[in-house]
């Protein structure tokens, strides 16, 4: 028993890590419904894998990406606004990635686990897959944090100072779509978001930089992945939603706390 | 002026859907010149200076820059997402380019060196634009792009931000080129007035522009009255309680 809780733990915290720097870009640059739009669509990659037999972690992380690609072009055009274009999105590819699941006999998938998170489904090779993606987002996103950071806080005055502005945009994107791709069998795609927006949420009080709120986001995420897991083993629960919750009870926490150092943010 | 051409702008016509926001537009800023653009609220004034920053691409006519050019761009306003913490030091070292003053240097410069570790979102609309300004600076520029560089400070402070520029155009040798509504204020230290409305009403220097029937057609004969007011009568200066200070600005 001891082995799936330790691969779902080491998945979990991978994954954490790296959400809670991510998950800063996606707050500050209100990104949260692409967030959502990206892992709804998520489930068409599995359908898609399953239609066409190929590899479904391969498959999901393929899907998401095209998908991202898709929308940075889409948005780059604006004849629709980005909100109703990421409605439109969201829902259309859940609904046919459901019923192509639906009309596919071939096999009996855990949908279940894919909407909210299985830890007992995490394998061996799950969990490469999941320490290789995340460990290229650590690099990525160290490799161009400052870049990230200047677009972030003001887009005009960072390509006037020569950052390619829409590069770095479509960057943020796909590493998005990664995340969430190869999270999904341990969050599920119905609560991915939440692992992006609730810890950074939770550490922008006590920060003061935005490297601080990161950090905090990071270590609140693996704290948050250390109690759900531990809550979905004792008390038999999924562990999407205990992480879940055990990182909202962290937000409200540090909500309600007085700030630590006296200084209102 | 013999001095280095910066940027030349000749013929620019921008278009968005069917409205003409830019037509045949020329202008050029030189080496150590101020050019401060003048106009109504959507002359096309702001969209003629991101066409010259390269924001916009350039629909017809031509933007002609020195290989190279270090350009110091004070956006109009900076809206800072109230969910990144981020300190002064922090969002100037964002742009920090490796020739660049060391940031206490820059503050110094702009004279808010005690803000170096506040909060971005907690300080003054007057301090936000020297803090901006610091930003520009960062750059080393060799022009400096200025969108209505006084918005949100009070009246004290705008006159002492204009003379602060002024002097940074001094000191820094650079051209500045500057959207400003202010215009008894600027006037006085600027070279060259230009009066968009969508093309360019007139142009040169500001006891020139002050008295063109097509700057008195668009702004009035009261504000242009104080205008000469401010240009030929620019010997003291005012307190903060408003007391005449003797004081020579150039």
């Amino acid at each position: 028993m001891t082995d799936f809780i330790l691969r779902a733990l080491l998945a979990g915290l991978c994954i954490a890590a790296i959400a809670g720097p991510l998950g800063s870009f996606v707050v500050w640059r209100r990104m949260s419904y692409f967030g959502d739009t990206l892992a709804h669509s998520s489930l068409l990659g599995i359908a898609l894998g399953i239609l066409l037999d190929i590899h479904l972690q391969l498959a999901v992380i393929l899907g998401s990406v095209l998908f991202a690609v898709l929308l940075i072009l889409l948005q780059r055009n604006k004849s629709l606004s980005t909100d109703t274009l990421l409605g439109i999105l969201a829902h259309s590819t859940l609904a046919f990635g459901m019923l192509i699941l639906a009309l596919s006999d071939a096999v009996q998938i855990n949908l279940v686990g894919y909407l909210f998170g299985d830890l007992l489904t995490v394998s061996t090779s799950d969990l490469w897959w999941i320490a290789m993606t995340t460990a290229l987002l650590g690099i990525v996103l160290q490799k161009y944090w400052g870049q990230l950071l200047a677009v972030t806080v003001h887009e005009e005055l960072a390509q006037v100072e020569g950052v390619p502005v829409s590069r770095l945009h479509a960057l943020m994107v796909i590493m998005v779509a990664l995340l969430i791709a190869v999270s999904m069998k341990i969050i599920g795609v119905l609560l991915i978001t939440s692992l992006l927006i609730i810890p950074p949420a939770a550490a922008r009080r006590y920060a003061k930089t935005p490297e601080q709120m990161a950090a905090g986001a990071g270590v609140t995420g693996c704290l948050a992945v250390c109690g759900g897991l531990l809550m979905s083993l004792y008390l038999d629960t999924p562990a999407g939603p205990s992480i879940v919750v055990t990182a909202s009870v962290f937000f409200l926490i540090s909500y309600l706390a007085p700030s630590l150092s006296g200084r209102k943010a | 002026m013999s001095h280095q051409c910066l940027v030349k702008a000749s013929n620019i016509s921008v278009q968005f859907a069917d409205r003409q926001v830019l037509q045949n537009v020329n202008l050029s800023v030189h080496q150590g010149q101020i050019v401060t653009l003048i106009g109504p609220n959507g002359a096309g004034k702001t969209t003629l200076i991101r066409v010259i920053l390269g924001l916009l691409p350039v629909q017809s006519g031509s933007v002609e820059k020195p290989a190279g050019l270090r350009i110091g761009y004070m956006p109009q306003k900076l809206h800072i997402e109230p969910t990144m913490p981020i300190t002064v030091r922090r969002f100037l070292e964002l742009a920090q380019r490796k020739d660049a003053e060391p940031i206490g240097r820059l503050l110094e410069e702009v004279q808010v060196s005690h803000l170096m570790d506040h909060q971005l979102g907690s300080i003054s609309g007057g301090e936000m634009q020297r803090v901006l300004l610091a930003r520009a600076l960062s750059q080393s520029p060799q022009l400096l792009v200025l969108d209505e560089p006084a918005q949100g400070v009070d009246v004290a402070g705008q006159a002492d931000l204009y003379q602060l520029i002024n002097d940074i155009r001094t000191s820094h040798h650079c051209g500045v080129l500057m959207i400003s509504h202010d215009l008894h204020l600027v006037m006085a230290k600027t070279d060259e007035v230009v009066c968009l409305n969508h093309h360019i009403c007139c142009h040169g220097r500001p006891e020139q522009v002050s008295v063109d029937p097509s700057y008195l057609a668009l702004f009035g004969k009261k504000e242009a009255k104080n205008l000469a007011v401010y240009t030929h009568h620019h010997n003291h200066h005012h307190d903060l309680t408003g007391e005449v200070v003797e004081h020579s600005h150039d």
